[in-house]
């Protein structure tokens, strides 16, 4: 099986794992339109070569970012998020207006 | 010894030129109507219905590897219609009954067999989604029904009625359901394509897209530049690469998914058999192989690789469905790419780039819609409007927060 490096566990089956998704910057829920939503939510880049991307060591439940090939299924490396996150990240949402806007679908 | 064998025996050329179902290569002209990216089944098809119902022969299929080569020959081949949603019943219907013709269309046998397919329901949840389906399948004309244990254990009496500790609840049997071979389909519309005049192009790959003013102008090849009126996008499995050249960003995610075929034995097994709760179908070729297919990998990757841990839980699950079966022998294994849209249901029809339209998103359900694809497709090329049945599945949807959710539907659970 294969194997991928936990930076907290170390070495593990890659059954422990879950994939996460490309990295990718979240726009402002409260300013941006509905297109760079949807960007953000369902489009990606999907291409061959080295990716940014999430993984969940699911039995300890921790979050970490890894570097991988996505042609040869290469990881390159794997890190704790705190090398790019250096502060903690709000998800404050309107709490009233959001309700009053009109859905434009 | 047949007199005609004897007659090619002793002559001097060699007899395929004269009666091969393909023309031979020919140089790429610089200017086509239509260039179709991707000789796969979905290619060509846009190609034959473009020639055979609007007149347009001015078209060149380009295919990098081999006719049919990519994933049209690493589907698992089923053909049904039995989806969840009133848009995606009505579309793969009329695939299905297109495929039902499709031999006698070509005068080349497809091997289509209609074998019913059987879906297992383990838990209360997915006999409440199977009724659903059921009900939404016979109101667009589809024969589906809602069948009993009993009447499970009568049509598929090897089957283990408690797999994994999973009873089977009851089947989603749809009448319908059925295999064709998948090689075939691919060279019946490029044989009747290309008898119409449309040029098929194989080891020509495209290496970039000419945009200009944002309208598709030709793209470039290995062999050339070729100028164009229009480009059809027709590369499962490379959809976001292929759109990237044209400056297109598309809300897919390219997955492997692993499939396996047994050695021959004596046919057992005549409808083809899904469990999506055991991530796991069967069906038993006209050649008694067992085909077996599962979901897709668990994270995205552009590589046919196998891997041990996925064929082990596939096989499995099979052999919880078919206890006898542990001991067979396989004969082949292997992987195709599956683009996965969020919604479970394709992206065709127009792109933020004029001219270019796109044939994409076509996950784990790309070769039962070969024929609704490539006629709908080969309609909004020559017309230029979409056709009333691929609407939905436009790529704005996305935009807009209008899916069309088919993920109950898939044959095994994603």
């Amino acid at each position: 099986m294969k194997i991928i490096n936990c930076p907290l566990n170390g070495p593990r089956n890659s059954s422990e794992f879950v994939h996460g998704g490309e990295l990718r910057e979240m726009p402002d829920p409260n300013n941006c339109t509905d297109r760079e939503w949807a960007e953000y939510v369902f489009y990606s880049d999907n291409q061959i070569g080295v990716i940014t991307e999430w993984w969940l060591h699911a039995p300890s439940g921790y979050w970490f970012i890894a570097e991988r090939h996505t042609g040869s299924d290469e990881i390159l490396r794997t890190y704790d998020p705190s090398e790019i996150f250096t502060k903690r990240v709000e998800f404050s949402a309107k709490a009233e207006s959001s309700q009053s806007e009109e859905i434009t679908a | 010894m047949p007199f005609s064998l004897l007659k090619y025996g002793l002559n001097k050329d060699y007899p395929f030129e004269q009666n091969a179902d393909l023309p031979a290569p020919s140089a790429l002209k610089s200017h086509y109507d239509v260039v179709i990216i991707g000789g796969g089944g979905h290619g060509v098809a846009t190609a034959y219905y473009l020639a055979k119902y609007h007149g347009i022969t001015n078209v060149a299929v380009l295919e990098k590897g081999y006719l049919g080569g990519g994933n049209t020959a690493r589907n698992t081949a089923v053909i049904r219609s039995n989806y969840l949603t009133s848009e995606g019943v009505k579309f793969y219907s009329e695939s299905v009954k297109l495929f039902q013709g499709l031999s006698n269309e070509f005068d080349f046998n497809i091997m289509y067999s209609r074998r019913g397919q059987l879906t297992l329901a383990h838990s209360d949840a997915a006999v409440r989604g199977f009724r659903q389906r059921t009900e939404v399948n016979k109101h667009f004309g589809g024969k589906t029904e809602l069948i009993d244990p009993q009447q499970i254990r009568e049509l598929v009496p090897t089957l283990n009625m408690n797999p994994a500790d999973q009873p089977v609840l009851a089947g989603l049997w749809h009448i319908d359901g059925a295999t064709a071979r998948h090689d075939a389909v691919a060279w019946g519309y490029a044989k009747g394509a290309t008898q119409r005049g449309v040029e098929l192009h194989q080891l020509t790959e495209v290496t970039g897209v000419t945009v200009e003013q944002g309208k598709v102008t030709g793209v470039e090849t290995n062999r050339g530049k070729v100028s164009c009126g229009c480009v059809v996008q027709a590369v499962a499995g490379m959809s976001s690469v292929v759109a990237a050249m044209a400056g297109i960003r598309m809300p897919i995610t390219t997955y492997p998914l692993q499939a396996m075929v047994t050695q021959p034995v004596k046919p057992f097994l005549d409808p083809l058999v899904s469990s999506p709760a055991l991530h796991c179908y069967v069906q038993q070729t006209g050649r008694g192989e067992l085909v077996f297919g599962g979901g897709s990998d668990p994270y995205p990757l552009y590589s046919t690789r196998s891997t041990m841990d996925l064929k082990e839980s596939l096989l499995a699950h099979a052999v919880e469905l078919f206890p006898f079966m542990a001991n067979m022998r396989l004969m082949r294994q292997w992987g195709g790419l599956t683009d996965m849209t969020s919604d479970y249901s394709p992206i065709m029809g127009l792109s933020p780039v004029d001219n270019y339209y796109l044939d994409a998103g076509w996950g784990t359900w790309g070769f039962k819609s070969t024929p609704i694809c490539g006629k709908t497709m080969a309609e909004l090329v020559a017309t230029g409007k979409v056709p009333e049945l691929i609407e939905p599945f436009a790529m704005s949807r996305f935009d807009t927060f209008r899916q069309v959710n088919e993920m109950g539907a898939t044959a095994a659970s994603h």
